[in-house]
């Protein structure tokens, strides 16, 4: 099979346009007898199921959550990106574009990127619209800042709760029509597997949760919005919940699974305290903004440190090494995420760690709380305003600037930082893998969509900061409803599609045959100790750094970890009613499945770009090596019914406006 | 100040679903490290009730920082335990005592109906958003600029603090009323503050004030505890302003 991403001819920022004049419409008296199954209602599932409930498709949204509301895309803390150039500080839509496909790692598709960047500016006026409460300056405009990866202010924010209020915008969209009747939610209900009918998808099976019943579902076509799979490593910022079966059930059934090895390791986040750790809470990257990163510069000062013999502020700034700015000057502490990381992972690996495990560098606001107190002290006319008053002043404008991210910092850790550096190390946070999507976010199964962070397509290798948000709304608000309609036009004469085929029923026995199987295995090891495993062969084999030896020690590895959880899980309870540890152990047998997978496709990809660093390829100043002669592609995987054994299937990466380089933040 | 390796006894509230009655059964955890949040000390109790073969205690939770709005324990008689401005989740070991005895109980309320153990079901919620907690603007991207209409920092910053409520119901769950009112209030008022807001501003508060009461939740009467126990520390002034919107869209119903 030969992969077609099916981007439309013409010039780069035309194609779009080009699209959307010409693609096929569905009447709106045809509308209204397509089903539409949405899975997810973080921001690309909530907005996706608001925007074609207007539109007038009958739509079915689902979450394995309580509530809609809940959805991971909550808690994004940063903010959004938005070609605005409000600040008027040179950005536009190119540079947007630009900096997405650089800060990628030249590994994404331009014209799915250039589309981004151009609908960008329509999500900022429609969450507007709808109330988000973003923040503001003292003329009641918008504000905006910066992210890594860039040198333009345009991420529009609200405080560290931009994720919270999006998604609050979009879930009061799609609440609407719920209240109209024109989406069905299916709160507590868990995708279990796909159904294909004559090739097409056609609908699900899911588990109510709290019955415990296995539900068939049908519809015209099913749209995937789940997120991603960060959670293969047991520790991440993900949610405890966010997990791959539905994207995974697709790829058995068919979807094509691309580039699994880009992984996101977010530089900024609060290290492991101890065994008992369930996951990883990030501190946004707004805070680099302010924050500067740092660890000593001498052994002996890293050393007195762990013992808590030393005070990290009573250290002498010529005792610091702000490596960041040392390393990058242009970019400085507002290098992209990868990058971050890595200096992050070197600087402890050779000795300069800061906390009792050694993993960990210092986030320092005190430059920051004195720039922005003597600013304020200046704007109210303080002319001899002490130190302390400087500190007092410059305390209350970071306050109001990240109040939130330091008050969760102090619950965790119970260290005040205001008064002494956040203690910070690498986690992981975003998958920019995923399912293999076209242009039109139509997977390699007919009928069936991926949006959001379950699709693979926008972010190349690395993802930019405050981008994450801006495409999960863009492909539901934006594309997604233009793009569905010109497969639906073939579907306004299928009529209602019966769950009472054998499909379904085989779909449905398949589903429970698992489950039971889960059931019975009666070993005596909880899902979670399993998990654990696979996410440590994860971390230290396919994580910040990778290389071939670790990788073949880690398949192997992964195999016999599948085969023992086989044997050797113990599910308590039964299918009937609510049963968490169940739907666990579903989650954590897809999560041994892919873990596999990405350490094949890390394996296969011999080169290094963006979070994908394989330690072999490397320049001589440590930075990520990429081959573009042999691996300018997309790693498209087809399930080949052995998990061990996938097929390979390539989409050549076609550059055609930009200049491939060598990525330099110096 | 805590020890390293505490023992705490639990009394955790057992209910098998919403049909039988619950029960408090009594549970001894050893080895609870003050690093530990107070959901991974429960982790802790099911790995062991696991490998015991009893059946481990249900409880909701997700994202485990204090944004998404599932955990909802109440802990020795307080919504998300004893701390101040933080979810159940956010809560860490290190506020208890060696030797301490922990109640656990899921939130009470006639608009929550118990699902299991501790596992609530707060639909409700969503209902009175589908009510009329939204403003009604297609997709459509063709809208206003979004710097079209200037909005007075003081209006959106109190605009945003009232839309940081997470939906929790720890309001409702440590009101003796069993009000709704701070959950409402935060929401009408986010768009009563708000240029966006206005066209529907009565019907909106009419309807959703409409569906709470259906749902079965009390009135406010002042007491204040809701703003105390809040994860968000959203003030009842939200409330004030709701009742003024409320009585408004009756004096004057059309817009």
């Amino acid at each position: 099979m030969k992969l077609d991403a099916r981007i439309p001819e013409g010039p780069l920022d035309q194609k779009w346009t080009r699209y959307k004049n010409s693609v096929r419409l569905v009447n709106p008296a045809n509308k209204r007898n397509i089903d539409v199954i949405i899975v997810g209602t973080g921001l690309a599932g909530a907005s996706a199921a608001a925007s074609l409930a207007e539109m007038g498709y009958r739509v079915k949204a689902f979450c394995f959550q309580d509530s809609p509301r809940r959805a991971h895309s909550i808690a994004a803390q940063g903010g959004i990106n938005a070609a605005k150039n409000y600040m008027n500080d040179g950005d536009s839509v190119y540079r947007l574009f630009y900096d997405t496909i650089k800060g990628g790692d030249y590994r994404s598709r331009e014209a799915n990127v250039h589309r981004l960047a151009e609908v960008s500016t329509n999500i900022i006026d429609q969450c507007v619209a709808q109330g988000v409460p973003f923040a503001r300056d003292y003329g009641g405009l918008l504000d905006n800042r910066s992210f890594g990866g860039t040198q333009v202010s345009r991420t529009f924010y609200a405080k560290g709760q931009t994720g919270q209020q999006l998604l609050l915008g979009a879930y009061s969209a799609m609440s609407r029509q719920i209240g109209k009747g024109n989406v069905k939610l299916y709160n507590r209900h868990e995708m279990l597997d796909l159904v294909i009918v004559n090739g097409k998808a056609r609908g699900i099976i899911a588990r109510n949760l709290v019955t415990g019943e296995l539900e068939r579902h049908s519809a015209h076509a099913v749209v995937l919005c789940t997120g991603g799979y960060g959670n293969v490593f047991f520790l991440s910022t993900n949610a405890m919940g966010s997990n791959v079966t539905a994207g995974w059930r697709a790829h058995r059934r068919g979807a094509f699974f691309a580039n699994p090895c880009f992984t996101q390791i977010h530089p900024t986040c609060i290290p492991v305290s101890g065994d008992h750790q369930s996951k990883l809470t990030l501190m946004s990257e707004s805070l680099r903004n302010d924050g500067r990163i740092w660890v000593p510069k001498f052994k002996e000062d890293a050393e007195a440190i762990r013992a808590k013999k030393l005070k990290p502020t009573d250290l002498p700034e010529d005792r610091r090494d702000y490596y960041l700015e040392r390393r990058y000057p242009a970019f400085g502490n507002l290098v992209p995420r990868d990058v971050a990381s890595r200096a992050a992972k070197e600087r402890c690996d050779a000795g300069f760690g800061v906390n009792a495990t050694g993993e960990a560098v210092y986030l320092d606001f005190s430059a920051a709380i004195m720039r922005y107190g003597r600013t304020e002290a200046t704007v109210r006319g303080i002319h001899n305003a002490s130190e302390d008053q400087i500190r007092e002043l410059g305390e209350k404008l970071v306050e109001a600037k990240y109040g939130n991210l330091f008050q969760m910092y102090e619950q965790i850790v119970a260290e005040n930082p205001y008064k002494t550096p956040m203690m910070i190390y690498p986690a992981v946070h975003y998958t920019m893998g995923g399912i293999w999507v076209d242009y039109e976010l139509m997977t390699t199964i007919p009928g069936c969509y991926a949006c959001g962070e379950a699709n693979f397509s926008d972010h190349g290798a690395n993802r930019l900061g405050a981008s994450a948000l801006m495409q999960g709304l863009a492909d539901g608000y934006f594309v997604l409803p233009y793009t569905i309609g010109n497969y639906l036009a073939d579907e306004i004469r299928t009529g209602a599609i019966s769950t009472d085929t054998p499909e379904f029923a085989q779909a449905e026995t398949a589903v429970r045959q698992r489950l039971e199987a889960l059931l019975s295995a009666n070993g005596s090891n909880p899902v979670d100790y399993y998990h654990r495993k696979l996410g440590k062969i994860m971390w230290d084999k396919c994580g910040m750094g990778r290389n071939a030896e670790g990788l073949k020690q880690a398949i192997q590895e992964i195999k016999a970890l599948r085969a023992e959880f086989d044997k050797g899980i113990k599910v308590p309870g039964s299918m009937k009613g609510m049963n968490p540890e169940l739907e666990k152990a579903a989650r954590v047998q897809d999560f041994l499945e892919l873990g596999e997978l990405m350490c094949i496709d890390a394996l296969t990809r011999e080169e290094s770009c963006g979070g994908h660093f394989r330690e072999e390829f490397q320049t001589e100043d440590g930075e990520a090596l990429r081959m573009d002669d042999t691996y300018n592609f997309v790693s498209s995987w087809k399930f080949t019914g052995d998990a061990s054994n996938p097929a390979l299937h390539k989409e050549a990466l076609i550059y055609e406006n930009i200049k491939v380089s060598q990525r330099s933040y110096k | 100040m805590s020890s390293e390796n505490m023992t705490l006894k639990l009394k955790i509230w057992r209910q098998k679903d919403s049909f039988e009655a619950g029960k408090m059964v009594d549970y001894t955890i050893t080895g609870v490290s003050p690093d530990m949040s107070f959901l991974e000390m429960i982790d802790v109790l099911n790995d062991d009730l696991i490998r015991k073969g009893d059946d481990p205690v249900a409880f909701d939770h997700d994202c485990r920082e204090g944004i998404c709005g599932m955990c909802s324990m109440f802990i020795n008689g307080e919504a998300h335990g004893p701390n101040r401005g933080v979810t159940t989740c956010q809560l860490h070991m290190r506020s208890f005592n060696d030797g301490d005895t922990i109640y656990i109980e899921p939130w009470r309320s006639q608009g929550f109906p118990v699902i299991k153990d501790l596992m609530v079901d707060r639909g409700a919620f969503d209902r009175i958003i589908q009510a009329g907690g939204f403003i009604s603007v297609n997709t459509s991207g063709r809208t206003l600029d979004a710097n079209a209409i200037p909005i007075a920092k003081e209006d959106a910053d109190t605009a945003f603090d009232a839309a940081t409520c997470i939906g929790c119901g720890a309001c409702v769950a440590t009101c003796p009323n069993s009000s709704a009112m701070l959950f409402v209030g935060a929401k009408v008022s986010q768009f009563a503050l708000l240029p966006q807001g206005h066209p529907e501003r009565k019907e909106r508060v009419v309807n959703m004030v409409k569906q709470m009461d259906e749902e079965g939740f009390g009135n406010c009467s002042n007491i204040g505890a809701c703003e105390v126990q809040c994860p968000k520390n959203i003030s009842i002034e939200v409330i004030a302003r709701m009742n003024r919107e409320y009585f408004g869209a009756l004096v004057k119903p059309e817009n």
